[in-house]
């Protein structure tokens, strides 16, 4: 059975059909990579699979182990293994980091019927991964992303990915706003996590990322359909001759 | 007499209330006739309505209707019950002073501990003498009352330069259902003294009761005193606290209040500022649900030059709550250079909640820096799906929104112990959203 099945999926953000019947398969331990032009639907497809509010679906399905994942809640698809790293994170004055990422690591594991992390076990799961992503303890103990540079917000969805271990990790443009150096940091992150029971979608515009996340299938997205599926070459080919030539495919 | 038993609205007589109380209402001679004179004032004004422009958002004749008898002195049984409540709701380390439907409780209480820093008594004795306490500035109905019912409360004294070890926790419990219960305190806080009191009120299992506090607070020059009131009576309670608060010079005034319970609750504070150079704090949070009604009416009023207020008041409000907030800043004519300061916060949880808020400023100086700033909203969405999106369930992630926009104000808490217990009575008010 497959880890992720989008089949067929229409979906509307206020009135405007945004996604026009999108299929995606992803198998446990595979790595996707999805590439596709400004507004081509990417960040849509996945706010969808995460279950954000004000999206309507109206045709198709999402399929999560072979489970429905449009009637689950957000936190419970969460709870089943299904992480996205936004784009854009949030921050959250007034809740300590350290606070959310025990509440929220604790609240998965309940949901699924296992006891939580004492506090010691606790710390000291943080405080491996946060050393591993170069992530000084003192920004955990501020504000949920509050005043966090682009990278370190990025890196800080990346502790959460290492933290909660999921089986279906999205990263939506996880490279933007990285410095080299960063990149490759969080990138080892994300390969560190990457397991034959894990899958990988790697949201991206640059073939870059690529070089450090290895795509076992490249997707092309246009204007809210996947309209060409490939090896990792397909990539380098994007990078050469850009997105024209599948505007008129979609 | 019969306009009163109108007032009532249930055929008791508002005479019965005190005739039946007054054998139990200390006082010499000059203090019974302060006290018949009070209630007199009260009998003639009955309960504050919607009419009365201070009590325009509380109409305390519609939400109350009437003033319970008041509560008999506890027994070893309410005691015993007074005391499993003390160990429930008493700060580590903090001394306390227990009143018990009213009544001090000395057995409760550490007045040992306290002797060697601070001058105490109780204001049974102080009225045995005069009727000292017994005087305010204000001829509001509920303090009138509040003087002529007055059973006892604590007067305390803390001398020039006294720096307390540990905070002073009164803690106020009632134990009588269907009762009321009047308190009168006094605190007084030297010139360089340093202080931490704190003001807490629960119930030990009683309901439906009523509770008519009035503090006086006397601070002198170059104090820094913080003064804590955490309001978590019975869900189905009355609580209308009155405060009377002079500040001297060059002092620091940190004052916070949180309302965690009571059916019906008014915390109306007059806070003077008397002396140059002084700073006045105060963070106000109402955790509001189901159809409680919380009222904080504050009256700061700048007196001389050159003092600071900064007012920011909170409430969150569930299911059909109520919350108002009433803050008026007065700057005297000679009060130059007065920098005051209000903001009101509300968190709405619920379309049905409201939020009455009238903030007034009356300036009679030209070179002030004053102003108020209202926001109100709902918890944010995105925030919301964030939370979700890593694993929290609905309630759980608006808890967590819910106690950071609560902790803005718990963390102008210095003491971290105490903050931890303040922290402690908002995630319980949480756990009680349905
Ligand atoms: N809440 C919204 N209201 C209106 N339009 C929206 C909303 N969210 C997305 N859209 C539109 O849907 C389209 C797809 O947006 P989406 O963010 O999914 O694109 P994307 O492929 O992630 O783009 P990018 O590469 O710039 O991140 C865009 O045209 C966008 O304007
Ligand atoms: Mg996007």
């Amino acid at each position: 059975m497959a880890l992720l099945e989008v089949k067929d999926l229409k979906v509307r953000v206020e009135e405007r059909e945004i996604l026009h019947g999108l299929n995606l398969t992803v198998n446990e331990g595979e790595i996707h990579a999805i590439m596709g032009p400004n507004g081509s639907g990417k960040s849509t497809l996945s706010h969808v699979i995460a279950g954000k509010p004000g999206y309507e679906v109206t045709d198709g399905q999402i399929l999560f182990r072979g489970e429905d994942l449009l009637e689950m809640s957000p936190d419970m698809r969460a709870a089943k293994g299904v992480f996205l790293a936004f784009q854009y994170p949030v921050e959250i004055p007034g809740v300590a980091t350290m606070n959310f990422l025990r509440t929220a690591l604790n609240a998965q594991r309940k949901a699924r019927g296992e006891s939580e992390y004492s506090t010691p076990d606790f710390l000291k799961k943080v405080r491996e991964v946060s050393k591993s992503l170069n992530i000084p303890q003192d920004m955990l103990k501020r504000g949920v992303n509050v005043g966090f540079s682009g990278g370190e917000k990025k890196r800080n969805e990346v502790l959460q990915m290492a933290l909660f271990e999921p089986s279906l990790c999205i990263l939506d443009e996880m490279d933007s706003g990285l410095d080299i150096d960063a990149l490759r940091i969080a990138a080892d992150g994300v390969n560190a996590l990457h397991s034959p029971k894990r899958a990988m979608v790697v949201i991206t515009h640059y073939q870059r990322l690529l070089n450090y996340i290895v795509p076992d299938i490249v997707h092309v997205m246009s204007k809210g359909r996947v309209v060409k599926s490939g090896g990792k070459e397909l990539a380098l080919e994007l990078e050469a001759s850009g997105y024209a030539q599948f505007e008129d495919a979609a | 007499m019969n306009v009163a038993v109108a007032k009532t609205g249930k055929g008791r007589a508002v005479s019965d209330l005190f005739t039946s109380a007054e054998g139990r209402l200390p006082g010499s001679p000059a203090v019974v006739a302060v006290r018949r004179e009070a209630f007199e004032t009260y009998e003639r004004l009955g309960l504050p309505h919607r009419r009365i422009e201070e009590w325009k958002y509380t109409d305390l004749r519609a939400l109350v209707g009437e003033v319970l008898p008041l509560a008999a002195a506890p027994d070893a049984a309410a005691l015993k019950r007074a005391a499993d409540a003390v160990k429930a709701h008493a700060i580590t380390g903090a001394r306390k002073l227990v009143l018990v439907d009213g009544v001090f409780a000395a057995d409760l209480s550490d007045v040992k501990a306290l002797a060697s820093e601070a001058g105490f008594g109780t204001s049974r004795e102080a009225l045995e003498k005069d009727a000292g306490l017994l005087k305010t500035a204000s001829t509001d109905a509920v303090i009138a009352l509040n003087a002529a019912m007055a059973t006892d409360g604590v007067v305390l004294s803390i001398a020039d330069g006294a720096q307390l070890s540990a905070p002073i926790q009164i803690i106020h419990i009632a134990t009588a259902a269907s009762a009321s219960t009047f308190t009168r305190s006094q605190v007084k806080v030297g010139n360089g003294a340093r202080a931490t009191i704190i003001e807490t009120f629960v119930a030990a299992d009683a309901k439906a009761y009523q509770v008519n506090d009035a503090v006086i607070v006397t601070i002198g020059d170059n104090a820094d005193v913080a003064h804590i009131r955490l309001m978590d009576d019975a869900p189905d309670a009355v609580n209308i606290t009155s405060q009377f608060v002079t500040v001297g010079a060059n002092t620091k005034l940190n004052f916070f209040n949180m309302t965690t319970g009571a059916a019906v609750s008014r915390l109306q504070g007059f806070i003077t500022l008397a002396g140059e150079g002084s700073e006045l704090l105060v963070n106000g949070a109402n955790l509001l649900q189901k159809t409680e009604h919380g009222d904080t009416t504050l009256v700061v009023d700048h007196a001389v030059p050159n003092c600071v207020s900064r007012e920011v008041f909170r409430a969150v409000l569930d299911d059909r709550a109520h919350s108002v907030f009433q803050g008026r800043i007065i700057v005297r004519p000679d009060a130059q250079k007065t920098d005051g300061k209000m903001m009101i916060r509300a968190l709405l949880l619920s379309d049905e909640a409201e939020a009455d808020n009238k903030p007034e400023l009356e300036i009679f100086a030209d070179d002030v820096s004053c102003g108020h700033g209202a926001t109100a909203g709902a918890l944010d969405d995105s925030l919301l799906f964030y939370l979700k999106a890593r694993g929290l369930p609905e309630k759980q992630a608006q808890a967590l929104l819910i106690q950071a926009f609560v902790g803005e104000a718990i963390e102008q808490i210095a003491d971290d112990g105490l903050r931890e217990h303040v922290i402690g009575i908002a995630e319980r008010w949480l756990e009680r959203r349905s």
